[in-house]
C-alpha cells in the first residue's frame, strides 16, 4: 500500500513541472488515512490487494493439488492432507477470492465513478464490508492452522458434523465473509437506486452497472440462507439440534437444499459481475457500440431471477426426488437462454469492428472462448442422465474451472488491466502483458481441458490417487498449472512492475465513453470536480484520440444520435 | 467539497457534541448530519430507507431457512410438534407476544416524535421500547431455565425428566376429557389444571411420609401417567426448532436494544430534526420485523393443537 | 435538488420554532418535510388495539378443536396482525412503491425457497420411510 502512496512523488516516470492534481492516492497520507478511509476507491484497492492476496494462497494450494497428481500414488502429500488440502483450494477461491474479487475489488473503485456519484451510499458500511472480509480471512487461516478441514468447500453433512477437524471455525469465517458480500452488495444496489446525477437514467447505465447490480440482487436474496445454513451447521455441532443428523430424525438432504438455494446462485455472483466486464471490454476495444444493449442488460437481470430456480441440479444424485430432478434439469437449461444472449451481442458488436488487440481484449476473446465451453459442457451435466455418469468427476471439475477461472478469473484480469491506468495512473508494458495473457489462455487450457477426458473416462474427483490409465492427463494438467501459475505471476507483476517504470496514463487510454474515463487518472478524491455529462456509455465516437494527451479526449465534431 | 472540510469537519452551531474525527461526513458545515455525498436530506432519507429495507429482505431470508426446516418437519412428523407444544407455557408466550406489541406501538410514537421533533416525547418512548425488550427477555430467560431443568434440550441431549413428562401427561389427559364433555374454550381449564398440578407437587412435598414415592419422586398413580406418555421418536427436533427460531429471535431483541439505545443517545444529544430523523425511523423498521418474526412464532410454536 | 435541500432547511427551522404545537396539526404539519410521513396518533392506537384484540382472538381459538382447519386460521390471524404492523407501524402505506416491491419480492423468494424445498421432501419421504421400516424388518430378524 504504502508504495502505491507514495509512488507518483518517487518516480521520473514523467518529467516536467505538471500542476498539482489532486489524487485519491495522496489525498491523504499515512496508514491510518487508509486504514480508516471511506473512500470507495481506496476500499476497492484495499480489497483488491486483499483478494490479489487470497488468489495466491489458493493458487499455491492448487500448485501443490497438481504436483502431488503428477505420478500415481503418493508423492508428497498424505490423502488426509489432499483432503485438506482441496477443501482449502476451494473455500479460499470461493469465498475470498473469486466472489469478492470482481464486485468489491474493481466493483467498488469503479461503481460510483461510472454512476457520476460521489462515493456509494453508504462508506461505512463499505469499509465494514472490507474488514469483515479480513476477519473472515482470519477465520479461515485459523481453521487451516487448528485442525484443518476436510469437508469440501460444501460441508455437507453428515460428515461435516462428525469429522474432528476444525469445522466451526471455517463455517464462522464463511458466515462473516456471507455478510461482507451482503454488505457490498446492498450498498450497490442503494447506489444505484438513488445515487444517480441527473441525466443518468437506468438505460444510459454502463452494462457493468447492470450485470453488478443483478448480482447484488442475489448477494442480498440468497447470501442470508447461506448464513443461517452455516448457523444451523455449528449449533448441529455445538449442541446437536439434530435438524440434518439423520439419527436424529433430521435430514442432510436438506442441508444440500439448503446449501445450494445459496451457493447455486452464488455461481452467478461470480459469472454476472465478469460478464459485465466483458461487455465493457467488448465495445471499447472493437471501437463500436455495444450490440443489443438492451437484451444484454436485461439478461443479466434474467440471469439473477433464473439461478434462483435451479439448484436442485446439484443434487441429481444425493436423494433428490425424480420429479424435482427433472423440474430443475428443465430450468437448467432455460438459464442458459440469456447466458447465449450475452455471447451472441458481444460477437456482433465486435462485427465489423476495429479491434484492437490491447491486453483487456485479449482477456475479453479469452473469456469468450472458454465460457462458451464452460457454458456448454454445463448444459451436459444439467441433463439428467449424462449427469449420473458425469457426477463428482473431473469432468465437473473442469467443467467449472472453464466458468469460474475462465470466466471470471479471465475477466478479472480483463478488468484489471482495463482500469490499471485509471486506478494508478501508469500505464504497463503492452506486449508483455499480452504475452502473459496469451500464456494464461494456453496454460489454463492444458489444465482443465485433459479433466474433461479424463473425467468423462471415469476419472472421480477428490481422489489423492488414480490408476495408471489416467496418468498422462494428469501430467498435462499438472504442467498446465504449472505454466498457467507462471503466466499469472507474470501478468500481475508487470503490473505491479509499471507503479514504478511505467509511463504516466492519460485520463482515456483505450477511448472509452464511460464516465469514469472523463476525469483524471488516477480520479481525484471526490471523482469529478464537475458534475460529470452523462451521454451514451457505448457512442465511442464520442472520444478521438490526441497525440498530445497520448489518449482519447472528447470529439468536438462528435453529435448525440437520437438512436441511444 | 474542500480539503479543509474533511480534515476538520466543521460542526454547526449548536452541534457541539457532533461526531468529530469521521472526516469523511459533514461535509456540508451548514447542513448537520448530511453526509458530503449527498445531495440533500432527501437523497440521504431515501437512501437510508432503501438501505435497511433491504437489510429487512435480508433478515427475512435469514429466517426463512429456519421456517423452512419447521414447515418441513411439522408436515413429515407432525406428532412431534403436537408433543412439544405440550411442554411450551401458553401464557408466558401471550405475555411475551402483548409485551412485543406494546414496544412496537412506542417504537412507532418514538418515531412520529422524531419526525416532529418532539424530543422529550422520543426521548420516553425510547425507554419505554427499551423497557419492553428486557421485560421479554427476562420472561424468555424464565421460559428457557424451565425448559433446562425439565431437560428439554435440543435433540441429541434431549432426555425429559419425570415432572416434565407428568406435566405433559396433564395437558394431554386435560385435552382428551376436554374433548369428551365437548367443552369449547379450555383456556381456562387449563390454568386450573396447571394450578392443580402445582399443588399436588407441593402437597406431595408436604405429605412426604403417607405416600409411597419411586425414584423418580412419583407416586404410582403419577408413575402410571408418566408412563402413558408415548414420547414420539426423535421428539427433541421440536426443541431444536423451538431453541433455533426463539433464541435467533432472541438474538435479534438484544440486537435491537442496543441499537435503540444508540437511538436514545444519540436523542438525549439531540441529533434528531423534522430533516433528520432516519436513524430513528430505519431502527425502528428493524424493530417492528422483529416484532412480525415473534407474531408468527408464537402460534407456530405456543398454539399447535 | 440543491434548491430542494435549502428548501427544506428553511422548513426545518421553521419546525424549531412551532415545536410543541405543530403536532396538533390535522393531516399536515407545518415543518415537516415532503419525504417524511406523520401517522396520526388515533391510526397507531387503532392498529395496537386491533393487534391486541387479534392476539386474544389466536389464543382464544387454540383451545377450540378446528381440525386441519387450524393451522390456516391461526397463520391468517398472525398475517393479518403482520399486514397492520407492516403497513401502518411501518408506514408502508405511505412509502415509496420501490420499498414495497422489494418486501413482497423477498416474501415471493421466501415462498420459492421453502414451496420448492417442501415439494421435494414430501416427494423423496416415502423412500425414507420404506427405506427405515426394512431396516427395521431386518433388525428384528
Amino acid at each position: 500500500m504504502a508504495t502505491i502512496v507514495e509512488n507518483p512523488s518517487l518516480t521520473g516516470g514523467s518529467p516536467g513541472a505538471e500542476p498539482v492534481v489532486d489524487n485519491y492516492l495522496t489525498f491523504t497520507r499515512g496508514w491510518k488515512s487508509w486504514a480508516f478511509t471511506l473512500d470507495h476507491k481506496r476500499i476497492g484497492v484495499m480489497y483488491l490487494c486483499a483478494t490479489l492476496g487470497a488468489f495466491f494462497v489458493g493458487g499455491v494450494m492448487a500448485l501443490l493439488l497438481r504436483s502431488e497428481l503428477f505420478f500415481p500414488g503418493k508423492q508428497f502429500l498424505s490423502p488426509d492432507m489432499y483432503n485438506h488440502m482441496f477443501t482449502l483450494h476451494g473455500a479460499v477461491m470461493t469465498f475470498l477470492f473469486i466472489i469478492p474479487g470482481i464486485p468489491a475489488a474493481q466493483g467498488n473503485f469503479v461503481l460510483p465513478i461510472m454512476l457520476g456519484a460521489k462515493d456509494v451510499a453508504f462508506p461505512r458500511m463499505n469499509l465494514g464490508s472490507f474488514y469483515l472480509w479480513v476477519f473472515g480471512a482470519i477465520y479461515l487461516v485459523a481453521a487451516i492452522i487448528f485442525g484443518g478441514l476436510d469437508t469440501g468447500w460444501t460441508f455437507y453433512t453428515p460428515y461435516s458434523t462428525t469429522t474432528n477437524t476444525s469445522v466451526i471455525l471455517a463455517t464462522t469465517g464463511v458466515f462473516i465473509l456471507g455478510f461482507s458480500s451482503i454488505f457490498t452488495g446492498l450498498n450497490f444496489i442503494v447506489t444505484i437506486h438513488t445515487m444517480r446525477p441527473p441525466g443518468m437514467t437506468w438505460f444510459r447505465m454502463p452494462l457493468f452497472l447492470w450485470a453488478t447490480y443483478a448480482t447484488a440482487i442475489i448477494q442480498v436474496l440468497a447470501t442470508p440462507v447461506l448464513g443461517i445454513t452455516l448457523l444451523l451447521l455449528i449449533a448441529e455441532r455445538a449442541v446437536g439440534i439434530g435438524i440434518f443428523q439423520p439419527e436424529l430424525g433430521g435430514d442432510p438432504v436438506l442441508f444440500q437444499h439448503f446449501f445450494w438455494f445459496y451457493s447455486h446462485p452464488a455461481v452467478y455472483i461470480m459469472i454476472l459481475p465478469a460478464m459485465g466486464v466483458i461487455s465493457e471490454l467488448i465495445s471499447t476495444f472493437s471501437r463500436k457500440h455495444i450490440f443489443g444493449y438492451r437484451f444484454v442488460a436485461y439478461s443479466s437481470i434474467a440471469i439473477a431471477l433464473l439461478g434462483f430456480l435451479v439448484w436442485g441440479h446439484h443434487m441429481f444424485t444425493s436423494g433428490q426426488s425424480a420429479v424435482s430432478a427433472t423440474m430443475f434439469s428443465f430450468l437448467t437449461f432455460s438459464v442458459s437462454i440469456p447466458s447465449a444472449i450475452k455471447v451472441f451481442n458481444w460477437l456482433a458488436t465486435m462485427y465489423k469492428g476495429s479491434i484492437s488487440f490491447a491486453t483487456p481484449m485479449v482477456y475479453a476473446l479469452s473469456f469468450i472462448f472458454l465460457f462458451s465451453i464452460g457454458g456448454l459442457t454445463g448444459l451436459f451435466l444439467g441433463a439428467l442422465s449424462v449427469d449420473i455418469h458425469l457426477h463428482d468427476t473431473y469432468f465437473v471439475v473442469a467443467h467449472f474451472h472453464y466458468v469460474m477461472m475462465g470466466g471470471t478469473l479471465i475477466a478479472f484480469l480483463g478488468g484489471l488491466t482495463y482500469w490499471w491506468p485509471k486506478m494508478t495512473g501508469r500505464m504497463y508494458d503492452e506486449f508483455s502483458s499480452q504475452m502473459a495473457a496469451i500464456g494464461v489462455f494456453i496454460g489454463f487450457n492444458l489444465t482443465f481441458f485433459p479433466q474433461f477426458v479424463m473425467g468423462a473416462r471415469g476419472m472421480p474427483r477428490r481422489y489423492a490417487d488414480y490408476l495408471p490409465e489416467y496418468e498422462f492427463y494428469h501430467q498435462l494438467s499438472t504442467i498446465g498449472a504449472f505454466v498457467l501459475g507462471v503466466a499469472l505471476v507474470a501478468a500481475v507483476g508487470i503490473l505491479v512492475r509499471s507503479l514504478w517504470t511505467g509511463p504516466k496514463a492519460p485520463a482515456n487510454p483505450w477511448g472509452s465513453a464511460t464516465l469514469e474515463w472523463q476525469c483524471s487518472s488516477p480520479p481525484p478524491h471526490d471523482n469529478f470536480a464537475t458534475t460529470p455529462e452523462v451521454g451514451d456509455p457505448y457512442a465511442v465516437e464520442s472520444v478521438k484520440w490526441s497525440d498530445s494527451e497520448r489518449g482519447y479526449v472528447k470529439n468536438p465534431s462528435y453529435v448525440p444520435s437520437k438512436d441511444h | 467539497m474542500s480539503t479543509a472540510d474533511v480534515v476538520s469537519p466543521v460542526t454547526a452551531p449548536g452541534e457541539h457534541h457532533a461526531h468529530s474525527g469521521d472526516g469523511h461526513d459533514h461535509g456540508h458545515g451548514h447542513q448537520p448530519h448530511l453526509a458530503h455525498h449527498f445531495e440533500s436530506y432527501e437523497q440521504q432519507f431515501d437512501a437510508g430507507k432503501l438501505g435497511i429495507w433491504l437489510f429487512l429482505v435480508t433478515e427475512v431470508l435469514f429466517f426463512s431457512g429456519l421456517f423452512c426446516a419447521y414447515v418441513v418437519f411439522r408436515v413429515l412428523y407432525p406428532e412431534l410438534f403436537a408433543f412439544g407444544h405440550l411442554f411450551l407455557n401458553k401464557e408466558l408466550g401471550a405475555i411475551n407476544t402483548v409485551v412485543l406489541l406494546v414496544s412496537s406501538l412506542t417504537m412507532a410514537l418514538a418515531v412520529r416524535a422524531a419526525q416532529l421533533g418532539q424530543r422529550q416525547v422520543l426521548i420516553s418512548m425510547l425507554v419505554v421500547t427499551i423497557a419492553c425488550a428486557f421485560v421479554f427477555m427476562g420472561i424468555k430467560y424464565v421460559e428457557y431455565t424451565t425448559k433446562f431443568r425439565e431437560g428439554l434440550f435440543p435433540a441429541r441431549y434431549f432426555a425429559p425428566t419425570p415432572e416434565a413428562l407428568l406435566h405433559a401427561a396433564h395437558m394431554i389427559h386435560d385435552a382428551q376429557s376436554h374433548g369428551a364433555a365437548g367443552h369449547a374454550a379450555g383456556d381456562g381449564a387449563h390454568d386450573e389444571h396447571a394450578a392443580d398440578t402445582s399443588h399436588g407437587h407441593d402437597a406431595k412435598a408436604g405429605d412426604h411420609a403417607h405416600e409411597e414415592v419411586n425414584k423418580n419422586g412419583l407416586t404410582a398413580a403419577e408413575q402410571a401417567m408418566v408412563d402413558s406418555v408415548k414420547v414420539p421418536a426423535n421428539a427433541g427436533l421440536f426443541f431444536s426448532i423451538y431453541y433455533c427460531l426463539t433464541g435467533l429471535h432472541g438474538i435479534h431483541i438484544i440486537a435491537g436494544i442496543a441499537a435503540i439505545s444508540w437511538i436514545l443517545v444519540r436523542s438525549i444529544k439531540g441529533h434528531f430534526t423534522p430533516l433528520y430523523f432516519g436513524p430513528v425511523e430505519y431502527v425502528g423498521l428493524y424493530w417492528h420485523l422483529v416484532d412480525l418474526i415473534w407474531i408468527y412464532l408464537f402460534p407456530l410454536l405456543y398454539l399447535i393443537h | 435538488m440543491t434548491a430542494a435541500t435549502i428548501d427544506h432547511t428553511g422548513h426545518g427551522h421553521d419546525a424549531h420554532g412551532h415545536d410543541g404545537h405543530a403536532h396538533h396539526g390535522h393531516g399536515h404539519y407545518p415543518g415537516v418535510p415532503s419525504y417524511s410521513h406523520i401517522m396520526p396518533l388515533w391510526i397507531l392506537f387503532a392498529v395496537f388495539a386491533s393487534l391486541i384484540a387479534l392476539t386474544a382472538l389466536t389464543v382464544a381459538l387454540s383451545g377450540v378443536a378446528l381440525g386441519t382447519a387450524e393451522i390456516f386460521v391461526s397463520m391468517g390471524i398472525a398475517t393479518i396482525k403482520a399486514l397492520l404492523v407492516a403497513v401502518y407501524f411501518m408506514h408502508m402505506r405511505h412509502d415509496k412503491p420501490l420499498n414495497v416491491l422489494i418486501c413482497t419480492f423477498s416474501l415471493v423468494f421466501v415462498a420459492l425457497f421453502i414451496g420448492l424445498l417442501l415439494f421435494d421432501s414430501m416427494e423423496y419421504y416415502p423412500n425414507i420411510a420404506a427405506r427405515t421400516y426394512v431396516e427395521m424388518l431386518d433388525k428384528a430378524k
